[in-house]
């Protein structure tokens, strides 16, 4: 790799790495300090690297520079030092002896306490996610916009704000308490899993962008299962889920970038390695005794991975969304178990199921009734399909449902 | 919204089913409790009651052996469902599995809410 396509690459993983790290030693009041400190580091390699070369080690040459910058602005700033590291407990000593660990063990402590610390209950779920995006992640402002399809000043805005929050809060970066720490795994667990879904499902044309923030809600998973005290089993489920969906993104798009359908995709692109560690994953969650949504929707992403339309795995399908639905509505499992129902029961009897839904601002409901219709009343499937595409809020979407409505 | 409480009652619990038949009966339990939580009206999937390890204990602390026998009829479960009327929750109440064995029965009740009137 030259320099120009690595210190991207660098960027995108050791920002995140050292702000956290150095966030850790001076509080989270202190992040923009850290951030600024980490970006500094940045512009150094990119001032230096194009002419004196690309150093040998390029990670332990950004750490030292970011050690060293750290101790500089501890050094230039009287307010710093003389208010904010008496306060820092392990700075007792004097900035001189202040430990700046870039340690692999404390990047990983440094990264997954933060993570616990952007996904505080006292902010908003789009806003852990963005905050998660910008500080564990290493996103651009700009990135993160266009994954929510919003403009920059938006996200500026809110991520000052829960910074603000988080600041009044006086979130520690630290691992919650025992009694704590299971409740806020939880709402760790809700960021990644939406963080996950807004690549997966999100309506943005970047494709590769949304890859990415699948796969950053991968890498934080792994290094939830890789620490002892996260790697329980809906842990395990929910990476699980992630890898078997993962498997089937070369699947998804067409050579022209437009979404592949389940059903006519070519499963001989699906990624057999990540199915692999997809079960691997899901076996290591069947421990213990709770099972979780997670369970259920890694259980119903495993018979997903089997393309071929059989009665048994139907009916697992079927079972699963009745438990899932059972722990948790939502509208999309409540479609899709209407889906497996006309799979195991027919069409004519899932109708009858279907109709009791009353989704009626949902396009994905009238798809649904449209295509249970389509083979028995044209003239009702053509009705579902055109309220469908009056609803719909993509234009892929619309080119989908006019497809169907053209083949009836 | 209304919350409706849905009592099965069986008529003879001691009749055993075989592991096959408990089986189907399990699978069209969860269609139907999945129909109605895709509706999401499903408030709690309440419990099965055993009838094992069952007594009743009666005026003056006597204890007998299960309700069978003296009581027609046994409770085995129950589930709690929203409803805008108790037409609505009557209709839940139809779909239920337990009313394929002649003589069982499913009791309808509203859950009275603790605002003192009842």
């Amino acid at each position: 790799m030259n320099h120009g396509a690595l210190i991207p690459h660098l960027f995108r993983t050791e920002f995140s790495k050292i702000t956290a790290v150095l966030t850790k030693v001076f509080g989270f009041e202190h992040i923009a300090v850290a951030e600024d400190i980490a970006g500094d580091t940045f512009i150094a390699a990119l001032k230096t690297w194009p002419y004196k070369g690309v150093p040998k080690n390029p990670q332990a040459w950004l750490y030292n520079v970011a050690k060293n910058k750290a101790k500089n602005y501890m050094k230039r700033n009287h307010i710093f030092s003389e208010k904010v590291l008496p306060e820092v407990s392990n700075a007792t000593a004097g900035f001189e002896e202040m430990k700046i660990d870039l340690s692999d063990q404390n990047i990983k402590d440094s990264l997954l306490q933060m993570l616990f610390a952007v996904c505080h209950p006292s902010i908003a779920a789009e806003a852990q996610i963005g905050l998660s995006l910008r500080i564990l992640c290493g996103f651009g402002i700009e990135e993160i916009a266009n994954a929510f399809l919003v403009n920059k000043e938006t996200i500026s805005k809110r991520l000052f704000r829960a910074k603000e929050k988080l600041r009044l809060e006086n979130v520690q970066i630290e691992y919650p308490g025992e009694p704590e720490i299971g409740k806020r795994l939880e709402t760790v667990l809700t960021t990644l899993y939406l963080l996950f879904n807004e690549g997966y499902y999100s309506e943005s044309h970047d494709s590769v962008l949304r890859e990415d923030l699948c796969l950053e809600a991968m890498r934080l998973m792994y290094l939830l299962v890789e620490n002892e005290s996260t790697d329980l089993p809906h842990v395990n489920a929910l990476l699980s889920l992630m890898c078997f969906h993962a498997s089937r993104f070369a699947a998804r798009k067409n050579n022209n970038g437009e979404i592949v359908l389940y059903h006519d995709q070519d499963e001989t692109l699906w990624n057999n390695e990540l199915i692999a560690k997809g079960a691997y994953y899901l076996h290591r969650a069947s421990t213990g005794n709770t099972v979780s949504k997670y369970h259920m929707e890694a259980g119903i992403a495993w018979w997903q991975t089997r393309k071929a339309d059989t009665k048994e795995k139907w009916e697992n399908i079927l079972q699963l969304y009745n438990r899932l639905l059972q722990m948790e509505y939502s509208p999309v499992a409540a479609l899709n178990r209407t889906f497996a129902f006309s799979k195991v029961y027919g069409k004519q009897e899932a109708i009858a199921e279907a109709e009791k839904l009353q989704l009626t601002n949902n396009h994905f409901y009238y798809t649904l009734l449209g295509e249970l219709y389509k083979d028995t009343d044209k003239g009702k499937a053509k009705i579902n399909f055109q309220k469908a595409c009056a609803l719909a809020r993509t234009e892929t979407d619309r080119q989908t449902i006019e497809k169907k409505m053209n083949d009836l | 919204m209304e919350e409706f409480i849905l009592i099965f009652r069986h008529e003879d619990g001691k009749k055993l089913a075989s592991p096959e038949q408990i089986q189907v009966w399990m699978k069209q339990t969860m269609d139907w409790m999945g129909g109605i939580a895709a509706q999401n009206k499903l408030v709690s999937q309440g419990n099965g009651l055993s009838f094992e390890d069952s007594r009743v204990v009666r005026h003056n602390n006597i204890v007998t052996n299960g309700p069978f026998g003296d009581i027609k009829e046994t409770i085995g479960g129950y589930i709690i469902v929203k409803a805008d009327s108790v037409e609505e929750a009557v209709e839940f109440a139809k779909g239920s599995p337990v009313l394929q064995g002649e003589g069982n029965t499913v009791e309808v009740r509203k859950i009275a809410k603790a605002d003192g009137i009842h």
